[in-house]
């Protein structure tokens, strides 16, 4: 059973979003990190990058896979979780924790838009 | 299998030296600049001939190979490659040809070419190849080139997609990605086939073509390909036949007659030459009359291909003759619903059915969970196989069943063989029944047991000097 936290707003292709004003944290959630296996290497954007919601903004690389992070909100990367470059292994310790991007949005609307906790849960059906 | 696991720089003893180079008679260029010169001596491992020799040769010994054993890597078609292609290969009149010679001195290889070219060509009702691509990929990519090089010549700027199905292995969409299309995928049907209904909406004037395998990867044949052959067609698009499955129908149906306009063909599984660890591959590639005009003029790779793959395949055609290659496939479909019949009381078979060349499993009926103790997967029934001496099947692949488990036995293996391997796989369901921790654990009889991957790829150690 993968752990879903209230509160935390998620995407159909399984990034989390916390959004505070017009600020949004991005990462990926525990079913996710289940799924991929162990994290092998992070593919992180740069700082002042545009993100636009539904399109990539980096990459994840397990053993068995290599998936798309998409972002669920536009705007601007105001800052990035540099620690995974070396220790990728944070997202699939805790993957609420392992935040991997963090957005000023332009429109904070989206993020309302997204699926809520049980919404989710109902999502991934487990 | 005999332990070894040296590196040539443990074998290294300061001062030994194994052949002496001539004198150097050039001084060093004044022209490198002094920051790029060595300082250091190269590092190089300093041993004797025999040392080369024995450590190269235990190595070699700790390899599997269809030499050694039976490897039923499904869409890999692992056949028995014969030794007589060898033979026609080492034949000095090829074996010494050089691609810059003239061409009045190599008129031997040129109608190898052009015979291999028609033999290709009455096997798949194609009208004429390239034989140039050196890959199943390459020749994919070449393949896509064409149908985008034909819809350009028309003026049709607008067809920028290509449709591939969700059994579709993995090259087809990285190749249609590479050559600049879009990649639209259509659902398969519970039955393992392509929706045609889901495929209907699809066509639209944007779609450049579809690329499809036949049988496709679960080993079944799209019965449905003349409907969706004529669909195709009608929407303007074109249809690419992935090669890789081409055993089963040799002699016996024909992509051209299917209404396939592009193929490629992989003469490393198909045709015998010896293939795995990347290589050396040939995927020559055929198109339909209509499309005489869109194949390369220019080469594609280096030299003509990879000249001794395509002599080999072209031996191996000689040698079986239009009779015997249409029993290659009919024996490769016999030996695979063989073993899929005697194993699936133990391992779960998601499509019943007569199956082509190769069919999948998705895992075992009782994977013995219980407990605390995790069920065994696919994963540890391939590691498992490792111990009783085989290679493993394909796993994971297609990604359409989670514990996927694709067996592809190929013509060249007895029914001893296909005895040996069954009785395996029983046991091994068995074991997992019974005690799943014996396969969690497996293979316990191979020099290193299961490597952590994880930590090779956080933490990967490139150099032997990083390593100590």
């Amino acid at each position: 059973m993968s752990k879903i936290l209230e509160g935390l707003k998620y995407s159909e292709s399984h990034e989390w979003v916390k959004a505070e004003g017009n600020i949004a944290w991005v990462g990926v959630s525990d079913f996710a990190q289940k799924e991929m296996g162990d994290i092998t290497y992070v593919d992180l954007p740069e700082e002042g990058d545009d993100v636009l919601a539904g399109e990539e903004f980096g990459a994840l690389e397990s053993v068995k896979a290599a998936s798309d992070l998409i972002c669920p909100v536009s705007g601007t990367v105001v800052a990035v979780n540099a620690e995974l470059e070396d220790t990728p292994e944070k997202v699939n310790e805790d993957a609420y924790a392992a935040w991997i991007i963090k957005v000023e949005m332009s429109d904070p609307s989206q993020a309302d838009a997204l699926m809520d906790a049980a919404a989710y849960k109902a999502f991934i059906g487990e | 299998m005999k332990y070894y696991d040296k590196l040539i720089f443990e074998l290294s003893k300061e001062g030994r030296c194994g052949y002496s180079l001539p004198q150097n008679k050039f001084p060093a260029s004044p022209e490198v600049p002094l920051q790029l010169r060595r300082e250091a001596p190269l590092g190089l491992p300093e041993v004797s001939e025999p040392d080369v020799v024995r450590h190269y040769t235990n190595l070699s010994q700790m390899n599997f190979g269809v030499d050694t054993g039976f490897y039923p890597l499904g869409s890999c078609t692992m056949k028995y490659n014969p030794k007589i292609n060898e033979e026609m290969a080492a034949l000095q009149g090829f074996a010494g040809l050089h691609p810059l010679m003239h061409a009045g001195l190599v008129k031997g290889a040129l109608k190898v070419y052009q015979e291999m070219n028609k033999a290709l060509a009455a096997i798949t009702g194609m009208y004429t190849f390239t034989l140039d691509p050196c890959a199943g990929a390459h020749g994919e990519l070449t393949g896509l080139m064409i149908m985008r090089t034909y819809h350009m010549q028309r003026g049709d700027f607008k067809r920028t997609k290509v449709i591939v199905p969700d059994s579709a292995h993995g090259t087809n969409p990285a190749s249609a990605a590479v050559c600049g299309l879009e990649v639209v995928e259509v659902k398969s049907l519970e039955n393992g086939r392509i929706d045609v209904e889901a495929l209907k909406p699809l066509l639209t004037d944007e779609v450049a073509g579809i690329m499809m395998t036949n049988p496709n990867t679960l080993g079944l044949f799209e019965t449905e390909i003349k409907t969706i052959a004529k669909l195709v067609h009608e929407a303007g698009g074109l249809l690419y036949y992935d090669g890789a499955n081409m055993n089963p129908l040799m002699g016996v149906v024909r992509p051209g007659d299917m209404g396939f306009d592009i193929m490629h063909l992989n003469l490393h599984k198909t045709f015998s030459t010896p293939h795995g660890g990347g290589g050396p591959g040939s995927g020559p590639v055929g198109v339909a009359k209509h499309l005489e005009d869109c194949i390369p003029d220019l080469r594609v790779s280096g030299f003509h291909g990879n000249f001794g793959v395509i002599l080999r395949a072209y031996a191996y055609i000689l040698s079986l003759g239009k009779d015997h290659l249409k029993k290659v496939g009919q024996y490769a479909v016999l030996s695979a619903n063989y073993i899929k019949e005697c194993l699936k009381d133990k391992y779960k078979l998601p499509i019943e059915g007569v199956c082509k060349h190769e069919f999948v499993f998705d895992g075992l009926i009782h994977d013995g969970a219980h407990d605390d103790v995790p069920g065994a997967t696919t994963l540890d029934v391939a590691k498992r196989l490792l111990d009783y001496g085989f290679h493993a099947p394909t796993i994971y692949f297609p990604l359409l069943f989670h514990q996927a488990l694709m067996i592809e036995p190929t013509e060249t293996e007895s029914k001893e063989t296909l005895d040996a391997f069954i009785g395996v796989m029983r046991k091994i369901a068995d074991e997992a029944a019974q005690d799943p921790m014996i396969l969690h654990e497996a293979p316990h009889n191979t020099p290193i047991s299961r490597p952590d991957e994880t930590t090779a790829a956080r933490n990967p150690i490139l150099k032997y000097q990083d390593a100590q």
